[in-house]
């Protein structure tokens, strides 16, 4: 991602707020069988996967919603939600570029994902000159999905050649469809939990990626969610396959409009790693998160988990999280793999009204599994900032190790942060260790960066990337210089 | 050239009055010490000087070249080459020491309306810095006094003294905790620094100091006013005597 388009992600303000004037199809509000159906037909998937959809949602029928996070917010009303909006230029799934509505494209290039200039670099136009700045981007192939519908994926042909699979879930049950009957669903079952049950009965489209054994993907995938439709709760999937001894690295955004209602986003993903395969996964999240008052801001409601299911497969999770109202979720690993690893960095920043809940949860199954937990929890504001972590060792996990360090920053005196550890040690041979700190932004360290001739709002910057250092250092170069200008915008005001 | 001009000033700190009509002077190319018993206001002093919140000055007035400085931000005092050596510097985890004196120079610059220093010009002179106050390349990478000894502490503050170039740099017991090695190292440094343009105000203690830079002139500070000006010899007095001689 090239500097302009970082500024344009995280210029002051939110700078993503903006909504995009389309005409969409979407469903009017409500949520019964019919709707399911409608998504289903729409996409037309084949019955297995309406009977499973239909499955999932009786089952979310009958769960009661989920209170035990530390975040308070209103009921939600899913009857007042619409389950499905598409750009009606879009038809039926992602295109050729060319037939892609040009507004939408204008949208992600205002978003700095600029779809066609990704496609310059893979020769399928020619005109620009060596020495342009665009030729000079990144290789990262992108799948953009606009609220219910994947509208177009980069570099798929340049993909195909390695073997990788990257395209949008609905395109996959088409193209791939023993692939996903196999494993979607298999990490995070339609019955998991109240959000991924829902999601299991109304997802819409995501991200599907499969990478064939042996074969290190050529280049960065990512996926670009944006929410546009008011009223919209966005419920996508995503799907990534590593297969023996395969590695990706793969990065997702999220962004919305400013709006004074809240929205729900409610996705699942689910990665599998097989044997000595290794996923990364990145995710910069900047959905809108309300006004200071703690008006409007998206419900972010997430459940995210990986497994390794071969010996020595790697999953890591590094999420900077900034955006959203209200964050929920726990990228989480289940180590089945003799020697397999999971890992998870995580900045979660709140300010203002702002409230987060997120941690992870890690699953020791086999024999010599290992697990780094490294949280930041930043408060700023009046916001509430909860770490929630459960280290799970099995009676089979003979010499698991974890280590978990878990540390908060306060900005200002009214903010609160919080720290739920869950320690289950099941295995005498384990070993976990549970680190935590929790300090301030001293008035001392803002008056020796002052009087230095550093202004305090620069100051609290540096001291707060200072503090993050340890899981930038994780991210992915683009994605890293990016999450540091993120915070910056997202801490504006916090000093008084 | 008058550097420093502090009249009749009070400074109220938690409503409680700690400095009552202190007045003092300090011209380009002077080193003065101030000493005195505890309490008696000097490192409040050097806290209202440099605009540390809470210190509130309720009277007088001080011009610092000319200017108004009770009416400046602390950030707009350092600019002007206000700059205060911690008696106890903060330490300031994961910022490393060199980007902090990085972005503090880069302030500096863009607040003169001077252009940048390039990054390779910028670590060749701290390098070098660095390298006269006994500082290895490897503490510069570190966090900003993270797990710093109290000598290196005290070296890390007058190596910023260096970098910046104040036209007035107060030290706040710089001397205190330190063994006669470290003192040598940092009083080399501040008589490296003095120039004709600018200048030095000590707050000290201990008269050892002063063996190492010589004051043009020692004050009292006593019950938050100046009781008693004089040369260096008034600092030898005192060590021999005490302040018990002094009328408060």
């Amino acid at each position: 991602m090239s500097e302009s388009s970082v500024e344009n992600l995280v210029n002051r303000e939110y700078q993503a707020g903006f909504v995009t004037d389309i005409e969409s199809d979407t469903l009017p509000p409500g949520l019964d069988e019919s709707v399911v159906r409608f998504i289903s037909a729409k996409k037309g998937e084949p019955e297995w996967l309406t009977d499973w959809r239909l499955a999932a949602f009786r089952g979310w029928q009958a769960m009661p919603e989920p209170r035990w996070a530390h975040v308070h917010y209103p009921p939600i009303d899913f009857q007042a939600i619409s389950y499905y909006s598409a750009p009606r230029t879009q038809g039926d799934g992602p295109k050729s570029l060319d037939e892609v509505d040009p507004e939408l494209l204008r949208t992600y290039e205002r978003l700095g994902i600029p779809l066609h200039e990704q496609e310059i670099l893979a020769g399928v136009v020619t005109d620009r000159a060596p020495g342009d700045a665009l030729r000079d981007m990144p290789n990262v192939a992108v799948d953009a999905v606009f609220d219910s519908v994947s509208i177009a994926t980069t570099f798929k042909a340049k993909l195909r050649e390695a073997g990788v699979i990257f395209c949008s879930i609905s395109e996959a049950v088409r193209e791939h469809p023993e692939l996903v009957r196999r494993y979607l669903g298999s990490v995070v079952p339609k019955s998991d939990n109240y959000y991924a049950a829902l999601n299991s009965a109304v997802f819409s489209d995501g991200s599907f990626v499969y990478i064939p054994e042996g074969v290190r993907c050529p280049m960065e995938l990512s996926t670009y969610f944006r929410i546009n439709a008011q009223n919209t709760g966005q419920f996508e999937r995503t799907l990534i396959v590593a297969d023996k001894g395969a590695y990706v690295s793969y990065l997702e955004g999220c962004t919305a409009p400013m709006r004074d209602e809240n929205q729900l986003h409610a996705a699942v993903v689910e990665l599998v790693a097989l044997e000595d395969a290794e996923i990364k996964y990145s995710t910069v999240q900047n959905w809108y998160p309300g006004d200071a008052e703690g008006k409007g801001g998206i419900y972010n409601f997430v459940t995210k988990r990986g497994v390794c299911k071969g010996d020595r497969a790697k999953i890591s999770w590094t999420q900077v999280e900034t955006g959203s109202a209200i964050t929920w979720k726990y990228p989480s690993v289940v180590l089945r793999g003799h020697d397999s690893v999971g890992e998870f960095y995580s900045v979660a920043l709140t300010n203002n009204r702002q409230q987060a809940d997120t941690g992870t949860k890690m699953i020791h199954i086999g024999r010599n599994t290992r697990s780094t937990i490294i949280s930041k929890g930043i408060s700023a504001g009046r916001s509430s900032n909860a770490y929630r972590g459960l280290v799970r060792t099995s009676p089979t996990a003979a010499g698991a190790r974890n280590f978990t360090q878990c540390d908060s920053l306060l900005i200002g005196g009214e903010c609160g942060a919080h720290t739920f550890p869950y320690i289950e040690n099941g295995c005498e041979s384990a070993v976990i260790e549970h680190e935590a700190t929790t300090s301030k932004v001293s008035d001392e360290q803002l008056f020796l960066c002052q009087q230095r001739g550093i202004d305090a709002e620069k100051a609290v910057s540096m001291i707060v990337n200072g503090f993050c250092k340890d899981v930038f250092r994780e991210l992915p170069m683009e994605f890293a210089v990016e999450a540091g200008k993120l915070l910056e915008v997202s801490l504006e005001g916090a000093v008084g | 050239m008058k550097l420093l001009q502090v009249e009749n000033l009070h400074v109220n700190v938690q409503g409680e009055p700690i400095l009552k009509g202190l007045t003092l002077s300090i011209d380009a190319g002077e080193v003065h010490a101030i000493m005195g018993p505890n309490g008696s206001g000097k490192s409040t002093l050097a806290a209202v000087l440099a605009g540390r919140p809470g210190y509130e000055p309720v009277d007088g007035e001080v011009r610092f070249l000319g200017e108004d400085l009770m009416a400046l931000e602390p950030e707009a005092r350092a600019h002007l080459g206000m700059f205060l050596a911690f008696q106890y510097p903060v330490e300031i985890p994961g910022v490393s020491n060199m980007e902090f004196l990085k972005a503090a120079l880069d302030s500096h610059h863009a607040a003169l309306g001077r252009p940048q220093a390039s990054a390779v010009e910028f670590m060749k002179r701290v390098r070098a810095l660095a390298a006269t106050l006994d500082l290895s390349p490897e503490f510069l990478k570190r966090g900003v006094n993270e797990g710093f000894s109290g000598g290196e502490k005290k070296r890390n503050e007058i190596l910023q003294m260096l970098l910046l170039e104040p036209r007035l740099a107060v030290l706040d017991e710089t001397d205190s905790g330190l063994d006669i090695d470290a003192l040598q190292v940092v009083a080399a440094g501040v008589n490296g620094f003095r120039r004709d343009d600018n200048g030095v105000l000590l707050i000290t203690h201990y008269q050892r100091l002063l063996d190492h830079i010589v004051p043009d002139q020692v004050h009292v500070l006593s019950g938050g006013r100046i009781v008693q000006s004089g040369d260096r010899t008034l600092a030898l007095k005192l060590e021999r005597e005490g302040y018990g001689w002094l009328a408060t």
